[in-house]
Formats: C-alpha cells, sequence, structure tokens
C-alpha cells in the first residue's frame, strides 16, 4: 500500500502547551479519515504540519515530500479548505475561477464551472455579497476541479445550515472522491461525516489515542444495553462509559469478548460521537 | 506570457489589481477628475468675474504678444510652461500615489492574516517569494504607470482647455502647442519608473516585512519604531553620547523606509536650486539624466540593496509567520 501521510514523532510547542506530542500516524491512499479531537487537542496543528504551514519536530512525508521544504512542489497535489469562509471578500466568482485556473496546473475550467452552473452563484458576485452557504460552494467547485491527490478539510461546514451541510458532504462523496484520493477531514459534527469515513483517529492533547479504520472500530467496541439485574455484571468488565436510558443502562466497551457481551443484553456498534465522549472524559477537567 | 513564472506573475500582479483598483486606478483617475473640475471652475470664474467688470485689458495686454512672431526666447518659456502644466497633474497624482503605495505596502500582507483569506492564497501552489515580489511590482511599476497614464491625460486635457478658452478670445493660441514637448515630458515621467522602484524599495521593503510580521496595527510598527530609534538617538546626542549622527539617521534611514515610495523624493536640495536659477532650463531637474544622477551616490545602493534584504526577510516570514 501506497502512504499518502506518513508522521512519526511529530511534536509542537506554543509556549507552555504541547499542540503536538510525539504523535506518529499513517494515512493510506483512497481513504477517508476523520481526525477528531476536542477543541485545543492539536488537530489544526496536525494539519498544519501536513499542509507546511507551520514548523515541527519530528519526520513527516506527505506524499513522499517535506512540507517545510518542499511546499510548492507539494500544494499542486494537495489541496485544503480551512476553516469556513476564508474567500477574500472583494473577489469576484469569476476572477476567483481565472485566478485559480492561471496559476494552478491540475485545475479543470470546464468541471468548475459545471459545479457553479449548479448553485446560484453568478459570474460578477462577490464574496461579501454571499451567505456563508454560498462561499463554501464556492470555494468547493473550486477545490474540486483541482484533481489533487490530498484533500485536507478543517471544520469545512462549521456554522452552515443542514442544507449545505448534507450537500457539502454528499457532493464530496458523489462528485470528488475516488481510489486515488485521500480526505481528512476534521469536525466537530461527527453525526454527519461518521456515515462516510473509512478510519478513524481520536486526538487528545497532541496525541493520537485511536487509530484504526471504521471495521476495526465496529468491531472492538460494543455498546450494549443491560437491564439492571445485569449491570453489576457488566461494570465488573470494565466499561468505558455507563449512561442510563429508561431505566436501563447502556455500557460501552473496549475489546471485551462478544460472547459475553451477547449474554449481558442487546448488543448495538456505538455511534462515533458516544465512543469520543467515552475517550476524551476529563479532557476539560 | 508563455513561460509558467511570467504567466504566474501576471496573474499575481492582476489579483493585486482587482483587488486594488480603487488606490490604483480610481484614485488617480478622481484625481485627475479633481484636479481638472478645479481648473474649469477657475477658469469659468475668471470669465464671469471679467466680463462683469469688464477686464479685458489685462487679458488682451498680456495676450498681444502672441501677435507677433515669437522669438527663440519667447517660444522656450511657452513651451516650458506648458511641459509644467503636463507635469503639474502628474506632480499632483503622484502625491496621492505615495499615500496608495504606503498604505498599499503596509496591508499587502497583513489585511489577508487580518481576514484568513491567507489561508486560501496558501492553498495554492504560489511561492511566497512570488507573492511578496508579485506585491512588489504592483505596488512600484505597476501603480506608476497606471498615475502617470493618468497624469499625462489629464495634462493634455488642462493644455487643450486653456488653449480653446484663449481661442474664445480671439487668440489663436494652436501653434503654441507645437511648442511643448509632450513626448519629452512623457519619456521623462514613464522612464522615471524604474528609478522610483529601486529607490522605493527600502520603504517597499520596510512597509512590507512590517505588514507581514505585525500581528495588529502594522502602521504604528512601521511608523512608530524608526520615529522612537531616532528620538533615542536624538537623546543620546543631547546628552552628549556621540552616537551616530543624527540627521544622517532621520533622513538616510528613517526617510528612506517610510518616504521613500513618494515619487521625486530623490530629488535633493541641488536639483530646487537648478528650478529657481534659470527660467528656460527650469524643468531639466526632471529629465532622466538628472534625476538618474542619484544612482550615481551611494546612498541609493545601499538603500536598495537594504531593501531587498527586507523583502527577503518578508518572503521569510510569509512563509513561517504563524498567528496562533
Amino acid at each position: 500500500m501506497n502512504a499518502v501521510v506518513v508522521a512519526s514523532g511529530l511534536s509542537k510547542r506554543y509556549k507552555n502547551t504541547a499542540a503536538l506530542d510525539n504523535a506518529s500516524f499513517r494515512i493510506e491512499a483512497g481513504r477517508i479519515v476523520g481526525l477528531i479531537g476536542p477543541n485545543g487537542a492539536g488537530k489544526t496543528t496536525a494539519l498544519k504540519a501536513i499542509l507546511g504551514l507551520t514548523d515541527f519536530q519530528g519526520e513527516l512525508s506527505v506524499l513522499g515530500l517535506d512540507p517545510r521544504k518542499q511546499r510548492g512542489k507539494l500544494m499542486e497535489q494537495v489541496c485544503f479548505i480551512a476553516d469556513v469562509a476564508v474567500l477574500p471578500r472583494w473577489i469576484r466568482v469569476r476572477e476567483a475561477v481565472d485566478f485559480v485556473a492561471n496559476v494552478h496546473p491540475r485545475f479543470d475550467r470546464r468541471k468548475c464551472e459545471a459545479f457553479l452552473a449548479r448553485t446560484k452563484l453568478t459570474p460578477e458576485q462577490r464574496v461579501k455579497q454571499m451567505s456563508k452557504g454560498m462561499i463554501v460552494q464556492l470555494h468547493l467547485a473550486l477545490v474540486m476541479a483541482i484533481d489533487a491527490r490530498l484533500l485536507v478539510l478543517d471544520e469545512p461546514t462549521l456554522g452552515l445550515d443542514i442544507l449545505y451541510r448534507k450537500q457539502f458532504y454528499q457532493n464530496l462523496l458523489e462528485d470528488y472522491f475516488d481510489e486515488n484520493k485521500t480526505i481528512i477531514v476534521t469536525t466537530h459534527q461527527v453525526e454527519e461525516v461518521e456515515h462516510i469515513l473509512t478510519d478513524l483517529m481520536f486526538i487528545r492533547d497532541g496525541k493520537i489515542v485511536l487509530d484504526a479504520d471504521m471495521d476495526a472500530v465496529g468491531e472492538r467496541f460494543a455498546e450494549v444495553m443491560v437491564g439492571p439485574d445485569k449491570a453489576a455484571a457488566a461494570r465488573a468488565l470494565k466499561p468505558l462509559d455507563e449512561r442510563q436510558v429508561f431505566g436501563k443502562s447502556i455500557f460501552l466497551f473496549d475489546g471485551v469478548e462478544r460472547a459475553q457481551l451477547e449474554a449481558l443484553g442487546e448488543i448495538r456498534r456505538p455511534a462515533v460521537s458516544d465512543l469520543f465522549v467515552a475517550t476524551m472524559k476529563g479532557t476539560y477537567a | 506570457m508563455k513561460t509558467p513564472a511570467l504567466n504566474e506573475m501576471y496573474w499575481l500582479v492582476k489579483r493585486e489589481f482587482w483587488e486594488h483598483r480603487g488606490g490604483f486606478l480610481w484614485a488617480p483617475v478622481i484625481t485627475g477628475g479633481v484636479f481638472l473640475l478645479l481648473n474649469l471652475m477657475g477658469v469659468i470664474a475668471g470669465e464671469v468675474f471679467g466680463a462683469q467688470h469688464g477686464i479685458h485689458s489685462l487679458f488682451n495686454a498680456r495676450i498681444h504678444i502672441l501677435d507677433h512672431a515669437l522669438s527663440a526666447d519667447e517660444a522656450a518659456r511657452a513651451g516650458m510652461l506648458m511641459d509644467m502644466v503636463m507635469y503639474s497633474t502628474t506632480f499632483i497624482i503622484s502625491i496621492v500615489l505615495g499615500f496608495v503605495v504606503f498604505f498599499y505596502c503596509l496591508g499587502a500582507l497583513y489585511d489577508d492574516r487580518r481576514d484568513r483569506s491567507l489561508l486560501f492564497w496558501k492553498s495554492l501552489p504560489l511561492s511566497d517569494s512570488a507573492t511578496v515580489f508579485s506585491k512588489v511590482v504592483a505596488g512600484t511599476l505597476l501603480a506608476p504607470v497606471i498615475a502617470v497614464v493618468c497624469g499625462v491625460v489629464t495634462g493634455i486635457a488642462m493644455l487643450l482647455m486653456y488653449v480653446t478658452t484663449l481661442s474664445f478670445h480671439g487668440v489663436g493660441a494652436w501653434h503654441l502647442l507645437a511648442y511643448a514637448h509632450p513626448f519629452r515630458v512623457v519619456a521623462n515621467l514613464v522612464g522615471t519608473i524604474p528609478l522610483y522602484a529601486l529607490w522605493a524599495l527600502p520603504a517597499t521593503g520596510w512597509l512590507l516585512l512590517c505588514s507581514a510580521w505585525a500581528r495588529s496595527k502594522p502602521f504604528l510598527w512601521a511608523a512608530v519604531l524608526p520615529i522612537a530609534v531616532g528620538m533615542m538617538l536624538g537623546w543620546f546626542n543631547l546628552m552628549g553620547a556621540p552616537v551616530m549622527g543624527n540627521n544622517w539617521y532621520w533622513s538616510d534611514v528613517c526617510g528612506r523606509i517610510l518616504l521613500s515610495v513618494f515619487p521625486g523624493s530623490w530629488l535633493g536640495a541641488g536639483n530646487y536650486q537648478a528650478v529657481s536659477s534659470d527660467a528656460v532650463h527650469g524643468l531639466d531637474a526632471l529629465n532622466l539624466g538628472t534625476a538618474y544622477s542619484v544612482m550615481g551616490t551611494p546612498g541609493f545602493w545601499i538603500g536598495a540593496v537594504a531593501g531587498l534584504a527586507l523583502l527577503v526577510g518578508t518572503i521569510w516570514l510569509r512563509r513561517w509567520r504563524d498567528d496562533n
């Protein structure tokens, strides 16, 4: 398998806090990786390191290039949408398309115009006249027309309404993603991305605390709904988390054998958000 | 436009023009327009005032000199007067240009960090040196070219306006236009632009550096820091400590890194003397030969090299400045 990103021992300190603390991970081609962590866990720093926007200690190779030294070359094959609505406010749709078409060697103008035709954006419209959702549509149209091997999305849908959010991920999956492309996405709206992710990475205090593909996550973690009579037995198996619903307890287990759990009650695949909450317990305490 | 690097630079500069159309294009156009309008109002006021009070003699007395063939000296004076009219419009627009370029440089690498659109530009395969270079080109080549075009067009419009006014009084002054030197004026103005770009380097370098470096209020950093240093030097001098020439600092450091963006700031006291001493050759100070003689001074080249060094620092900051 060819790895798109290989990081080993990434560290980065901002004054007294460690944004990245000896983090190592590997991202293969053709994956959609969710990088999930609480505020200040180092997600954005990790992405910035991948994009060559910040210096760091440790080894990092993105598409075989060093993002610190070969950034210009790297950006021909890497695209990113960092944060929502970062397009310059003065630019017009026509100008943005013209500019990217002329400075980006892998930009397909026809593709971009086809995406734009499906929106309400007009060529003379300026970014400052657009709603947040429309800005993201424009940005996405620009990015999807670039034949990049790696797309990095940092909170791409923050503050958008549900229609734009759904459409955003739908467009990405239907019109952009294929086995030659890799997407890394960070978001707090875990529910919306969990069904499109192929891999899950949890980051906490600058460390990668979970790194697994979604199938492995389904095998490793299990949620069991247990009646009051068996609650004590369930607790003996050291669950990650316990919460009460309708007089029953829902336990979240990590790596406990299926047979043991089946005896306790009904087994479900845990939602990523529940897994996240259980893993990050005590982060802000 | 065939080589990729040139094409990329063309689009980068075009991008700057899109963003700063107001300063680069509309500021000189409006300045020229307002200047024309003021002159037109002056002419009309003169006409009305003259008609009301019957002051024709004053006008006519001066104009009778045009009835006979002009002597060589008179022709030269008339030509110089008209050249001066053409220079004057560009002069006014140049002052505006100085302000435009000053604030353009201060904002060029700061505004996109403030509104975070930096993240969009950085997502494109553009090198930071190309980005910074495009801003230097836009500020010190593109903007002056537009200013000169506006200045010359306004100047010619002014000349035509005055000649037309004279012809209303039955004075055929059209032949006088032959004594003007529009091509020399244009050549002098256009030819000065490369000199301007080089002369302005310490200022563009310093302002862009502040623009790339400041986390907030780049103007304060850019202006207050050199002025504070100057005041410290002045204080040491006052205390009797022979540090370094205080005057030297103000004119050759502080002045150069802040005010070199004003066109013509290379003209020294010697040039002004030439203007007053001889009426006919008064505009020679604006000739290319005179203007470029500043290149013979070490200060010019030291400033240019210092400006380049500042730009190298700017590129480094643009590459690594992390706003977290």
